[in-house]
């Protein structure tokens, strides 16, 4: 087996395993640790900013992902969206809050280095995740150029192609080959945003799965009863 | 009619010395860790000053508590909407600064440093950064008996409609102590705020609690208590607040600040109330009737029917007993001479406070003071401390019942003083009060001797009831089992370990073995 089917044939089935598997251990054995890890108290300038813009834009960009390589092929041809406007959607979209993402993490990263008094209070999983997260944004915007070159060529195949993969590997009959002719910035891409996966359960990423959506319906006031009943 | 029992406290301002004990004692055994190094569940504050966190009472900074909007109680920092919208920045969050960055000293600098001219210091430390500290600028209690300048001091929000100027001359000036503890609301605006759900009011006690397991940090809490008792744990990241020393009060002992209050002014009793009243007492149309509208949430211990309803709950007989004997109860409703602190905020909070008068009573000594048609009771507009400043930081700025409470204490005096001094008692000042001899006596026994027993009356928590088998947990009490003891020998964990300790100079004294 070679480097190629390594990376794309096994290592998404290693990284999603351990994300899933590795998140359950954790939110199980390990709540305490469960957090957002918010260092607002120490530094408040610019987290406004800093903050929504990396919030805002990562969280688009990840449901960007999802529904436009997950989504299958013929539901879109099904809805009149060609792969042409697919492609300029993306491209678009991508530039618009891969942009927004950059701004906000550049913030954020230079309050997580340099800040006196985050940075010391910064655990290296913290400092790890947020550069790994800036370099994998960086190069997801750095395939945006590669696209636009295939879109002036009007040739969606590649986006094609690592959508197909993609599937490939979520209906468990993963084909590396599929990403024989895509260019290597994208596989790049790919390995960095696979590892994101891998290390998730180990660092402040956690929080992501605890967002507070249950809020909105409950009643203000809680009591617990220690009670017997 | 919902009844549930309240652990709830009173403080007597009037005898309060401000000797910090109750802090120090809380923070050695509750935040003396880190991440909480800044954080002080219990705090006095010498009045007026702009407090701790810095100017905490002024919610047009902090937008804490609650409001009426459009007739309806809300959040002042917004719906559960716009919460979800801020939670990757709340923009009420205070900062570090705000409360004072944690220090510590090179001490041992003192005893190392060689030979020289000058006397060698201990530079501060900052506990957050382990760096030096260049100048402390601020502190836990940096306007300690007024201490600094009055026209920084007087920013004190309940100075608001009060002629500063004249109080801050010398002669004019006044002052009163303010320990504050987490309220432990009936209608909490930190449990209201927590987008995750894990703050939570107990149904026994009403004691207010995070789930540390639960939180996950959004921090909307924080902002959210008007009174600033919820804090941040930068190192663990979870909100940590005051726990009403629970373990303590299930055992029926007072707080740990209570039980060591040198000034004795605490107590710790239990009141009924009305669960089902909560939100339309809090709704007031006019701040100035909250205080009013939250003694009439309170049910009666002696009220047959309040009795009935609340054995129908599961309250036990040894709490409604405990209700009827409740110091509490006594001060709020019988002898109306304490008040909720800043009941505007509408989270009917539970630590009542009697207003002080103690510089009073030398200038009635002195005749300084005119007095009323009685020849004893000084008009109240004429106390060092002015009423409006009590009545803003007590009843929302209505001042009758204010003056009615200090008449109260007054009067209370004045008749003792007759009994001791004169040798025959005389109740002019009494009636002139609206108290009777015999309430007269008994605020004198709770009030000035302050017996043990009267300012605690504790119930037991009933772990009977709690437990679904208590003859299969025989045996096993102070054992953990599973994941409580897995921090064992293994050097190497994947998740984010605990770090322990925090900052303590580097450098190290001498061992005295050496010398």
């Amino acid at each position: 087996m070679d480097l190629h089917n390594f990376l794309y044939g096994i290592y998404p089935y290693i990284a999603l395993s351990v994300f899933l598997l590795g998140s359950w251990l954790r939110f199980d054995r390990e709540q305490y640790t469960w957090k957002s890890d918010s260092s607002q108290l120490l530094s408040k300038a610019n987290m406004r900013l800093g903050s929504n813009l990396f919030h805002v834009g990562i969280i688009a960009i990840f449901f960007g992902h999802a529904v436009g390589l997950l989504t299958p092929h013929s539901v879109f041809t099904g809805l009149g969206v060609s792969d042409m406007t697919h492609q300029m959607i993306a491209i678009w979209a991508g530039s618009i809050f891969g942009g927004m993402c950059l701004v906000g993490g550049a913030i954020l990263w230079l309050r997580r280095m340099f800040n006196q008094r985050v940075s010391a209070v910064s655990r290296g999983s913290d400092k790890f995740i947020l550069t790994w997260l800036l370099i994998t944004l960086l190069l997801g915007l750095s395939t945006i150029p590669v696209s636009i070159g295939h879109a002036n060529h009007d040739n969606p195949a590649v986006m094609i192609a690592l959508a197909e993969w993609v599937q490939s590997i979520i209906y468990l009959h993963p084909d590396p080959s599929l990403l024989n002719g895509v260019d290597t910035i994208f596989k790049v891409h790919l390995f960095f945003g696979m590892t994101v996966f891998l290390v998730f359960p180990f660092t402040r990423m956690v929080h992501v799965w605890s967002a507070p959506f249950g809020y909105v319906a409950r009643p203000y006031q809680i009591v617990r009863s220690k009670r017997f009943r | 009619m919902k009844v549930r029992a309240q652990f709830a406290f009173v403080f007597n301002l009037d005898k309060c010395i401000g000797c910090h004990t109750c802090s120090v004692t809380c923070k050695n055994v509750w935040t003396n860790r880190k991440g909480v190094e800044y954080a002080w569940f219990n705090n006095v504050e010498s009045k007026p000053g702009v407090g701790y966190p810095k100017q905490w009472e002024n919610q047009e900074v902090w937008k804490g508590g609650w409001e009426l909007k459009n007739g309806k109680l809300e959040l002042k920092s917004g719906n559960r909407a716009s919460k979800l919208l801020n939670i990757f920045a709340n923009p009420d969050m205070p900062e570090i600064d705000d409360y004072y960055e944690p220090f510590t000293y090179n001490y041992a600098h003192l005893q190392n440093a060689p030979l020289s001219e000058a006397t060698p210091t201990a530079r501060p430390i900052s506990q957050i950064t382990g760096e030096s500290m260049e100048k402390i600028k601020w502190g836990p209690n940096w306007e300690d008996d007024l201490a600094g300048e009055y026209h920084k001091r007087s920013k004190d929000k309940n100075m608001d409609n009060i002629q500063k100027e004249m109080y801050g001359q010398f002669e004019n000036t006044f002052h009163m102590y303010l320990p504050r503890i987490c309220n432990h609301c009936l209608n909490a605006a930190c449990v209201a705020a927590c987008p995750s759900g894990s703050i939570y009011k107990r149904e026994e006690d009403g004691i207010v609690l995070v789930d540390q397991d639960k939180c996950r940090g959004w921090r909307m809490c924080i902002s959210s208590c008007p009174y600033k008792k919820v804090f941040y744990n930068w190192e663990s990241g979870k909100a940590e607040k005051c726990i009403g020393c629970y373990p303590r009060v299930e055992s029926g002992m007072p707080t740990v600040c209570s039980e060591s209050c040198v000034g004795r002014i605490r107590y710790n009793g239990i009141m009924l109330y009305d669960a089902d009243r909560i939100e339309e007492l809090a709704s007031m149309e006019n701040e100035q009737d909250l205080y009013e509208a939250q003694c009439r949430i309170f049910l009666d211990p002696n009220d047959p029917e309040v009795i009935a309803a609340a054995r129908a709950e599961g309250i036990n007989e040894d709490w409604l007993d405990a209700a009827r004997k409740s110091p509490i109860w006594k001060m709020a409703m019988d002898w109306k001479i304490a008040f909720p602190m800043h009941p505007e905020f509408r989270t009917l909070p539970m630590v009542w406070y009697v207003p002080p008068l103690s510089p009073v009573q030398s200038q009635i000594d002195q005749g300084n003071l005119p007095v009323g048609p009685d020849g004893a009771i000084p008009l109240a507009g004429t106390m060092r401390l002015p009423i409006e400043y009590l009545a803003n930081l007590l009843t929302a700025g209505k001042t009758a019942p204010i003056e009615s409470a200090l008449n109260r204490l007054i009067a209370m005096r004045s008749y003792q003083r007759s009994v001791h001094v004169e040798g025959k008692a005389d109740t002019r000042a009494l009636d002139a009060a609206g108290i009777t001899e015999d309430q007269a006596k008994e605020m004198y026994r709770y009030l000035a001797i302050a017996n043990y027993e009267d300012r605690f009356v504790i119930p037991t928590g009933h772990t009977e009831e709690t437990l679904d088998d208590a003859y299969g947990f025989q045996g096993q009490n102070g054992f953990s089992f599973g994941n409580d003891s897995s921090h064992g020998v293994s050097k190497i964990t994947l998740f984010p370990r605990r770090r322990k300790d925090t900052v303590e100079p580097k450098e190290l004294a001498p061992s005295s073995d050496n010398s």
